[in-house]
């Protein structure tokens, strides 16, 4: 199926709202917003996610905005005084966030808690988990990684975002590669590669390794390019940080519209 | 204390389905029994506090009371952005027990003691922090603990019987208020056993109000403990921990909040490592001026 509309949707309501905010993190949203469309479009509703990198908090708003979770005038407020939609996700606020985020390293532990909860009560619901590659960074990913191996968590599905970026250059030249297929496979994980822009591969692979009750938690690290969509942003840095000016949003606009067949609004 | 812990967990709390018991590979010769009796709800998460703590508060927000256990220390300071971020800020049913408050490991050094614990925990949103003197005490605070279902921090140390003079009391013990009463003192926590040990070698307890407060933060005063200090105008606050952020630091706000006219107050507390020494938590509290015979020493001074 082609989700080309949908992910350019998301996307100008992704530029609409940081242009609206004058706030950066829009290449962090750009490159995982067709990861998690492959997760919040076509979980179970009882299966749960938490944004681990909780700076693209402007991707999982808009997600949750498309799947109902978050209202249209939510989203007007964001980044504003007295708003529930802060630049990263605040506690307590929506129930498809069960936790706020915005400190890297927490999302994998909360998460493989959530799934050990559900072992022990005996369901089937699936426990997701979106990482950043330079979050692999984090000591708590790797302990989590180990204590959701020990209990054979096959109900966790962690993503990873690989962009190649951290917050102050590549990552290949900051750690290493902290988020390498082997490495999260030596420590017992199933892991898969896939394409981090193609929303119906990213949903096939989830799908399959969640029917694989193996006693493998499960790792999907997504290929991805930061500012996906936008040449401008591609692949740079700078725009981890960088607000829009107005030409840039109406042409960054221009360039979804075009790029993913969207008709002018 | 900590025998008593694990007892309190196996008789109250090993069989309830929605409890589970974590461990940061901790417990030998304690939770033997616990373990046996709770099955795959007792967990060892190994050597890996911080991630205990995440783990704890995922499974705390799918309905689980989640009680995890280590040293005082490994898991007070390790897990500060844990606890604030994933356990208080959900306002999430996660109770940290800490073994050997204070300096309780003694001449294990400095890296196992905590006497920071109480200023680092007490000011985060939602939280409550423990720290029973007495094991009856121990015993009500476990069962308010437990029954908040709220983020709890519960520091064990070594705590002996309830004297005969003192009676459980909200938040703590007090003894019988005395209208000729000359000095207030307010203590926290098992370095109480000092206190009470001083008390029996003076010849000015009968003008003398003794509190303990095991829960912080200390935000109200309680109106016995203002009624006494309305009277006395003097007070000693003794506490196995730093001056900053504690219990002393606490009262001094509240009295003066309060309005209330001091005459003299001195407070004992953990002053760290002085003489830059080690020893017993008994040399280290003798170190810090929480032994019994200066704690006898300055209770003389007020009279």
């Amino acid at each position: 199926m082609d989700y080309k509309q949908l992910q350019g949707r998301l996307r100008s309501n992704i530029l609409k709202m940081h242009h609206g905010a004058g706030s950066g993190h829009i290449g962090c949203s750009l490159s995982c917003i067709d990861i998690m469309a492959a997760i919040l479009k076509f979980k179970n509703e009882a299966d749960t996610f938490i944004l681990s990198k909780g700076h693209a908090a402007t991707a999982l708003y808009t997600i949750l905005n498309e799947t109902g979770a978050i209202p249209d005038e939510d989203l007007g407020t964001f980044y504003k005084n007295a708003t529930t939609l802060p630049a990263h996700p605040a506690p307590l606020k929506y129930a498809a966030i069960p936790f706020a985020t915005g400190s890297l390293g927490h999302g994998l532990p909360l998460a493989t808690g959530i799934a050990k909860a559900n072992k022990l009560k005996g369901n089937d619901k699936i426990s997701f988990v979106l990482m950043s590659d330079g979050e692999t960074n984090e000591g708590t990913s790797w302990e989590a990684a180990h204590f959701a191996v020990a209990n054979k968590l096959d109900n966790l599905i962690a993503f990873v975002d690989c962009n190649g970026l951290q917050g102050f250059g590549n990552t290949a030249d900051i750690l290493g590669n902290t988020a390498s297929p082997k490495l999260w496979e030596a420590m017992g994980f199933e892991v898969v590669e896939c394409d981090g822009h193609d929303i119906e591969a990213l949903m096939q692979a989830w799908k399959k390794l969640a029917a694989n009750k193996n006693g493998k938690p499960k790792m999907v690290v997504a290929s991805t390019v930061k500012g996906k969509g936008i040449k401008e942003m591609e692949d740079k840095m700078e725009w981890h940080y960088l607000p829009m000016t107005d030409a840039q949003y109406t042409a960054a606009k221009q360039e979804i519209r075009a790029g993913y067949g969207l008709e002018n609004d | 204390m900590r025998k008593h812990f694990s007892e309190y967990i196996e008789r109250n709390l090993a069989d309830r389905e929605d409890f589970v018991f974590i461990t940061g590979d901790l417990g030998y010769n304690a939770l033997e029994g616990v373990a046996k009796k709770m099955g795959p709800r007792f967990i060892n998460a190994g050597v890996a506090e911080q991630n205990m703590i995440g783990v704890a508060a995922g499974m705390a927000s799918q309905g689980f009371q989640v009680l995890c256990y280590s040293i005082a220390p490994f898991v007070v300071y390790r897990c500060l952005e844990q606890m604030r971020n994933d356990v208080c800020f959900h306002n999430l049913p996660v109770y940290i027990a800490g073994n050997g408050g204070g300096y309780g490991y003694g001449i294990m050094g400095s890296s196992h003691h905590a006497i920071e614990d109480i200023a680092t925990l007490s000011g985060l949103p939602n939280m409550q922090c423990y720290i029973p003197g007495f094991v009856e005490d121990m015993r009500a605070t476990m069962d308010e603990m437990f029954a908040r279902r709220r983020p709890a921090y519960l520091r064990l140390g070594l705590g002996k019987n309830l004297p005969a003079d003192m009676q459980l009391v909200t938040g703590g013990t007090q003894t019988v208020l005395t209208p000729e009463a000359r000095l207030t003192i307010l203590s926290q926590g098992p370095v109480t056993n000092n206190l009470i040990a001083a008390l029996a070698k003076s010849d000015k307890q009968n003008s003398i109000d003794v509190f303990t407060l095991n829960t912080m933060p200390f935000v109200t005063l309680p109106a016995a403990l203002a009624t006494s200090i309305a009277t006395t105008k003097n007070i000693l606050v003794i506490e196995e921990h730093i001056s900053i952020g504690g219990l002393g630091s606490s009262l001094a706000l509240l009295v003066n909040e309060a309005g209330l006219p001091l005459d003299k107050f001195i407070s004992l507390h953990a002053e760290g490592y002085p003489n830059g020494l080690y020893g017993s938590q008994a040399y280290h509290q003798q170190v810090s001026g929480l032994g019994e015979e200066n704690i006898l020493r300055v209770i003389n001074s007020y009279f």
